[in-house]
This record gives C-alpha cells, sequence and structure tokens, in this order.
C-alpha cells in the first residue's frame, strides 16, 4: 500500500522528467541564431572554437588581465562587446548592448551568466576613442597610432 | 553495575511532535524568504552598511557555531573523560553539536553578498586566512563527529568509539581557537586583536554548548514521556554553573587587559560605561542575566537540585550568550576604527563616529532560521535514529542510585569504556 | 607580422607619449607616470606604485580628487550614506587639545602586508606583484571580512544593483570594492584621475603619484627629500600610500 504510493510517485516524477525536454525534439523551441557582429568581419577565433570555447578564453584572460596586470591580449570581453553589441531592439537606449547577442544561446542552453552583474554590456561608443587595449598587438597598433598622430587624423586606426 | 540504557528512536507521531517540526519548518522557510530578499534587493535593506558589516546574521552564525562545538562536551566526556554516566547521552550530544554547526553555517553562507558562488569558497583557497582554515575545520568537524557518532552507535565499531572522541574532543577545541581567532587576529578593530578572544570562545562553547544542551534534552524527555532522572540534570546543571564562571573570568580578564592600556581606554570605556545599547546589553545581558543570575541558581541550595531551574539558568546562560556575542561582533564595530590615535577625526564616511546599527526583520528572521534548522534537524534525526535512551531515570544512570544521587561524582571516572554507548545502541532504527 | 624589439618600442612609446602631450590643445598637460606597460607583459615587482599626499597643499575645502574618481570609476550612490560605497574621501584630522586640523584624503593604502589579503578566504582580495592591491570580484564570495581587517575603513561594500558601470571599472552588488589606483590608467601610462584633477582641475599638486623603485620619479626623489608618515605606521603595513604633515 505504501509501497504503491511511492512507486506511483516515482512514475510521476518520471514521466515529468521525460515530458520536459519534448518541446526541443518536437523543434518547439528554434535554434538560436545569434546576431552578426556589427564591426569587424573576422573574429579572434573561428566561429566553431569560439562557440565552444569562449567561456574558457574569458577565464583565462580574466585572471591574466586582473590578476597579473596583462593588456591588450586578444580573448578580451571588450573586444567582444565592441563587435558584438548591437542598437538596443528594445529602443530604450541609443547604446549598443551585447545582451541580446549573449542571451540568445544562452537561455536556450539554460546557461546562466553573471558578467553583465558587474561589467557593462553595452558599448564604448559616444565618440570617445577607447583604449588601446583592443587591439591585438601592440606593436603595430602603436606604430598606427603614432601614424595617426603625426597624420592629425581623427579616423580610428586599425591595425 | 547499572543497568544498560537502551538507544530508541520516538515515535514522532504525536499531532505535537508535527506541530513542533511544523513551526521549525516554517521558520527555516521564513529564513530562507529573509535571505532571498537580502540578496534580491542587496545589503541595504538591512541595518547592516559598510560601518557595521557584521549584523545580527553573523550574531546567530557565531553564536551557533560556537555552542555547536560545546553541544559535543558531553559525548566528550563519556569517550574522552569515562564518564560512564553521560555514555547514553553521547550519540544526541554528537548529533546537536552536528546540528548547531548546520544551522550556524546555513546563516553565515546565506548572508553572503554573493551565496551563489559558495562553490568558489569551497574550492579557492587561501590558506593565510583563518576564514580558510575554518572552512577545513567546519567540513571537518561534520566529517568527524560524523564518523564518531557512527562509531558509536555501531556496535561492532564501538571499540574505536573513544580514540574517535578524543579526535573530535581535539578537533572542536581546534575548530573553537579558528573561531575566535577570526577576531583574534584583527589588527585593525581595538575591540579585537587580542590572542585572549581563542579561549574566550573555548569557554563560552562550553557553556552555551551545554546551556542548549540541556534545554534539548529536558524538552526532548518531556515532551515523550520518557523518565530523565535528576542525576544527570544536576551534575549537567553544576558543570554548566562552572562554565558560566569561566566565562565571566575569561570576560573579566579580556577587560581588565584592555583597560590597563590608555590605547584601549576608548573602546573600553564605550563598551563598558558608554551608556549605549552595548553597555546595556554587556552588563545586564551577560554579565547579569547570562552570568551572576545562572550562577546563582546552579549553586544555590534551594535552586540547585530542581529541574525547573536549571532549565531557567539554560536559558539565561543563551540570551547571556547572544548579548555576548551581540556585543563582541556589532559593539566591537560600532567603535570607530582609529586611524589618527589621538586626534578627531571627521569625515562623509562617519570616520570617527560611532556607528548606528539596529537589526532588521530580514536579518532576524534568517539568525532564528538557523536555530531552527538545527532544532529540525535534532528532532527529525531522534525519529528516524535510535539517539534517545529509553530512560534516564536515576537508577539506570547514577551508579551510586541507592546512595546519595547528587554527590557521587569522584568514583566514577574509572568505569570500564566497554559498558558504553555501544552495547546500549542495540536498538535499530526499526524498534 | 612586425615584431619591434623591446627597444625600440619603448623608444617609440616614449615617442609616443611625446607626441600626445604636444597634440594636445595649449594649457592642458598631459602627465604621466610612466610610460604604458607592454601589451601581453604582465606587472611586476621591479615597479612599486606609490602616492604621495603633501596635506599642507590640501584644502578642507576641496574634493576635487574625490569627484574625479566618482566620475572615473562611477560609483554614484543612492542618496543612503550609510551604504554608499566612498573609494575615496575627503578626512578632516584635528588636535583635541589645540584645535589645529589639518584635511587629508583617504584611500585604498595599498598596502605591502596588506590585512585584507591575509584575511580573505578566497583569494579575492589580491595584491597585484606592483603593489597595488585589488577585489578580484570574479571570486569575492562578499563576506565582508576584508572589511573587518582594513585599518582605514578603505573598502566599501555593493549594497545595491548597480548599471551602466564604467567600462573599465567592472563593479558589482554582494562584492567589496575599493579603490584601484586606476589600474587601468596606470597601465596604460596614465596618472590615476584623483592626481590628475588635483594637479590639473584643483591646481594643487598636493598628489604625487609614482614608481617608489625608480630613483628618477618624482615621488621617488619627493620621499627621499622629505621625512613622510602613513596612517597608522604603528601596524608596520608598508603602505603605498604615504603622506607629509600629519
Amino acid at each position: 500500500m505504501k509501497h504503491g504510493r511511492i512507486i506511483g510517485f516515482l512514475l510521476v516524477l518520471l514521466g515529468l522528467l521525460l515530458a520536459a525536454p519534448m518541446p526541443v525534439l518536437a523543434g518547439d523551441v528554434p535554434l538560436p541564431h545569434p546576431v552578426k557582429a556589427v564591426k569587424g568581419s573576422q573574429c579572434v577565433e573561428p566561429v566553431d572554437t569560439m562557440r565552444r570555447e569562449h567561456m574558457n578564453f574569458l577565464k583565462h584572460q580574466r585572471d591574466d588581465t586582473l590578476r597579473g596586470g596583462i593588456r591588450g591580449a586578444k580573448h578580451s570581453l571588450r573586444q567582444c562587446i565592441d563587435c558584438h553589441a548591437i542598437p538596443d531592439p528594445k529602443g530604450a537606449s541609443k547604446d549598443r548592448t551585447v545582451g541580446p547577442f549573449c542571451t540568445s544561446c544562452h537561455e536556450y542552453a539554460a546557461v546562466s551568466i553573471d558578467c553583465f552583474q558587474c561589467h557593462t554590456a553595452k558599448a564604448e561608443d559616444g565618440g570617445k576613442q577607447s583604449s588601446r587595449w583592443r587591439h591585438k598587438a601592440g606593436g603595430e597598433n602603436l606604430l598606427s597610432e603614432l601614424r595617426t598622430h603625426l597624420q592629425g587624423s581623427t579616423k580610428e586606426a586599425r591595425p | 553495575m547499572t543497568s544498560k540504557p537502551i538507544l530508541q528512536v520516538i515515535d514522532g507521531d504525536s499531532a505535537g511532535y508535527f506541530t513542533l517540526v511544523g513551526w521549525f519548518a516554517l521558520f527555516v522557510l521564513a529564513g530562507l524568504g529573509a535571505a532571498w530578499y537580502m540578496e534580491h534587493n542587496g545589503h541595504f535593506v538591512t541595518g547592516m552598511s559598510n560601518q557595521i558589516v557584521w549584523g545580527t546574521p553573523h550574531v546567530f552564525a557565531v553564536f551557533l557555531i560556537v555552542a555547536a562545538s560545546g553541544a559535543l562536551n558531553v559525548a566528550s566526556m563519556a569517550s574522552v573523560f569515562n564518564k560512564s554516566a553521560y555514555k547514553p547521552l553521547a550519540p544526541l550530544s554528537a548529533l546537536l553539536a552536528l546540528a548547531l554547526l548546520a544551522g550556524g553555517l546555513a546563516v553565515l553562507v546565506l548572508d553572503l553578498g554573493r551565496p551563489d558562488r559558495l562553490i568558489v569558497a569551497m574550492t579557492t583557497y587561501n590558506f593565510k586566512s583563518i576564514f580558510a582554515w575554518n572552512i577545513y575545520l567546519y567540513t571537518g568537524f561534520f566529517f568527524i563527529v560524523g564518523v564518531y557518532l557512527w562509531l558509536m552507535m555501531e556496535r561492532r565499531m564501538v571499540r574505536y568509539s573513544k580514540p574517535a572522541g578524543l579526535f573530535a574532543f581535539i578537533w572542536r577545541l581546534a575548530l573553537t581557537t579558528g573561531t575566535g581567532s577570526i577576531f583574534g587576529f584583527l589588527v585593525a578593530r581595538q575591540a579585537y586583536d587580542a590572542a585572549i578572544m581563542a579561549p574566550l570562545f573555548i569557554v563560552m562553547s562550553f557553556s552555551f554548548g551545554l546551556a542548549i544542551f540541556l534545554l534539548v534534552l529536558m524538552a526532548s524527555y518531556h515532551w515523550t514521556g520518557r523518565p530523565l532522572g535528576d542525576y544527570v540534570l544536576r551534575r549537567l546543571g553544576k558543570l554548566l554553573g562552572v562554565f558560566a564562571a569561566a566565562v565571566l573570568y575569561f570576560t573579566t580578564v579580556q577587560h581588565l587587559t584592555n583597560l590597563y592600556a590608555s590605547e584601549h581606554h576608548g573602546v573600553e570605556g564605550f563598551i563598558l560605561a558608554g551608556g549605549s545599547v552595548y553597555t546595556a546589553l554587556f552588563w545586564v545581558g551577560q554579565v547579569i542575566i547570562g552570568g551572576i543570575i545562572p550562577l546563582a541558581i546552579l549553586f544555590h541550595p534551594v535552586t540547585a537540585g530542581s529541574r525547573s531551574w536549571i532549565g531557567l539558568a539554560s536559558a539565561l546562560v543563551i540570551i547571556g550568550g547572544l548579548a555576548q556575542v551581540y556585543v563582541i561582533i556589532i559593539g566591537g564595530q560600532a567603535f570607530p576604527l582609529l586611524l589618527f590615535p589621538g586626534m578627531e577625526e571627521s569625515s562623509s564616511f562617519f570616520d570617527g563616529q560611532v556607528a548606528t546599527y539596529a537589526p532588521s526583520l530580514p536579518e532576524v528572521m534568517l539568525g532564528v532560521s538557523g536555530v531552527a534548522l538545527a532544532l529540525i534537524l535534532v528532532a527529525v534525526a531522534i525519529k528516524i535514529l535510535p539517539f534517545l535512551p529509553q530512560t534516564l531515570d536515576d537508577a539506570s544512570i547514577d551508579p551510586h542510585f541507592k546512595a546519595e544521587p547528587a554527590e557521587a561524582d569522584a568514583s566514577d571516572e574509572e568505569e570500564e569504556d566497554a559498558a558504553g554507548v555501544g552495547e546500549t545502541a542495540e536498538a535499530t532504527p526499526g524498534t | 607580422m612586425n615584431r619591434l624589439t623591446d627597444a625600440t618600442r619603448r623608444k617609440l612609446l616614449k615617442g609616443a607619449a611625446a607626441l600626445s602631450t604636444l597634440a594636445l590643445a595649449p594649457g592642458v598637460m598631459l602627465v604621466r607616470p610612466a610610460v604604458a606597460r607592454e601589451t601581453g607583459k604582465p606587472a611586476t615587482s621591479n615597479v612599486r606604485w606609490g602616492l604621495l599626499i603633501d596635506t599642507a597643499k590640501c584644502d578642507a575645502g576641496c574634493d576635487t580628487c574625490v569627484t574625479a574618481c566618482r566620475t572615473e570609476n562611477g560609483w554614484t550612490g543612492h542618496d543612503r550614506p550609510q551604504t554608499d560605497p566612498q573609494w575615496i574621501r575627503k578626512v578632516t584630522v584635528t588636535d583635541k587639545r589645540s584645535g589645529a586640523a589639518l584635511s587629508l584624503p583617504v584611500m585604498c593604502q595599498h598596502c605591502a602586508e596588506p590585512p585584507c589579503v591575509d584575511v580573505c578566504p578566497t583569494g579575492a582580495s589580491m595584491k597585484r606583484a606592483d603593489g597595488i592591491v585589488l577585489v578580484d570580484k570574479h571570486i569575492c564570495i562578499g563576506c565582508r571580512y576584508c572589511m573587518m581587517a582594513c585599518p582605514f575603513k578603505a573598502r566599501s561594500f555593493v549594497h545595491e544593483d548597480v548599471t551602466d558601470q564604467k567600462p573599465h571599472a567592472p563593479r558589482g552588488k554582494g562584492t567589496v570594492e575599493s579603490c584601484t589606483f586606476c589600474v587601468h590608467r596606470v597601465d596604460d601610462g596614465r596618472m590615476p584621475a584623483c592626481v590628475e584633477a588635483c594637479t590639473e582641475k584643483a591646481g594643487r599638486g598636493a598628489m604625487i603619484f609614482g614608481d617608489l623603485n625608480d630613483p628618477n620619479s618624482d615621488i621617488a626623489k619627493a620621499v627621499s627629500k622629505h621625512v613622510t608618515t602613513r596612517i597608522r605606521a604603528d601596524l608596520g603595513l608598508d603602505q603605498g600610500v604615504m603622506y607629509r604633515g600629519f
């Protein structure tokens, strides 16, 4: 009698567990298609690598940068934001935000991230030239900065 | 020779039992709700601030953690000091220790700014931090007392329970040293930064833990209608008196030492004579309610033998203990940091000012939920596993029952260990 | 790829610094503590960043450094003084007997032996090789033990949600924060915002920032010329922030 009730409960639980992923199997939840980057044509790594490894790249570099003081390495969150931020879909602000790009996949995969509890998701537009840290290689970057100064150009230098 | 008490699960099917567990569960849920509210909004909804960074949750957490190691007293006396009269009570003592520690740690963790990162705290260590040591001391305590409990309750393993008890005893001393040193190692603050914090916390743990144990023991025997003789209670009552006196002694030394150094006159004046809530809590709460009155009760010939007086004294020790931890943690922070000793300081960041603090409802709810969690764990555990001896009447406990019950103190120390709990733990969960 | 030798690159860096000074509008002096550290290179203990504050040049009525820090790092409050963060504050110190007073800014003192780093259970509170004390908010669990341990009340707990953070100064609810010596600027070869503002906006020059290990730096020269002191020097924490005149 008691056992019967327990078995019944377990069966219901099992049913619920099996039913949960059903919509996905049935194709009700579409695969995410993250928005194309606004800037740049080439990511710092091949797309496949980025999809699989971006969290490791970011985690590795965050420790290098914050704890070691290494600046200007290529897997930079600010660089991600700079390319992938899009105009706010809700139109609430003029700033570009990387939110939609990240959430499109992260919601699908049900992986919550807390990056943007501390980091801003907004791109650094608004006229100010961002720091040199965004660039890949310091030497080239400095040369072009120098060139920019010499030419008096206001155009953003790109290596 | 005394008859061997049998450990037996409680029935736990009365309306009273379910009401009790229901209330505890309600308090635990309220605490979880409070924690969610604090985390969701941020700590600004509490009484805590950049001045008082540790508040009421920490008072409860530290009190429970300190009491946890003290709750192991009775088991230690049985296993380490061969007091055979306490052997039947050793499993309950170890259970209460585990439950109180769980309650205290739950409060501590739920008050973190980022409780979601508990896994970080468990995997990333800075070994210079006394906090990191404490994480090992706390988890180690769970493990060691858990094993000790198993050895005591498993008949085939009971011969190993004595060394395990000794190890658990040493570990709990280390644990309370660690907890006291959280404050003892703080060079920055006038109220802390003293080696006496560690031994002070150890005697506090003896006293608070035993007081809680006495109340839990009385309540569970009263509610289950099991016989509980005066012999056990009177002996434990006397012991509580000794511990309460020791707390007063260490507190006196703590303040006397500080009073001798003019450098500390500011903070001592603030706590002892400042007229603030901390002064009242110290003198009325800790010294009178938590110290002098229990001592009077526990050593006065009229009241010392009465179980209701012993119960009252235990409750007063607990109230006084909470007051003491409150004064240490919050009073110690309320006194401003001295950046420029001898000078007056002022700023927009409350430099040079006594910090204000009032406990907020969520903080109190979170703190109380730690107590409720500890008690619900005990209530459920004694229903599932046989922790409570069937009877603790004088005939089964007191080795000199026929003689003079209250004064049989010295001669039972030589009792052989084999007569201990292991053989008494015959009852299985099924009984 | 165009790889430069270290020596040439350093020359270029210095050149870039000089040029950028030239390129700026007249009247605005660009102060640089040193050259920017090279890309990809970690901070090293060859450098010890320090800050010397001359209280004689600091005025009670001036809080330019505080405003500059707040603007730079974005730690605006919610009009709740008890829980709002303060990375830097002006403290008035008064002699009880004589009434003589002075005013000085107090921020993270960037100790060589920081108590906050000692007590932090996870290692979130950390000291960089060049002496800058930081909170690694990625692993800060918000226990606030560092705030109990800091003798200078230099740290704040973030008591509520934060939005619109500065890209170079991430900050979030439930973690502890404090002055970073404007590490993002220093790594870029610029002065901390407070120092720059004290010189350029307030025109006081009460703050000198630089490498204590470099005998040619302004701060090393000043420290070798005048006796300086530290707050709670009795604690022996060997702070990077030093004061003159108290």
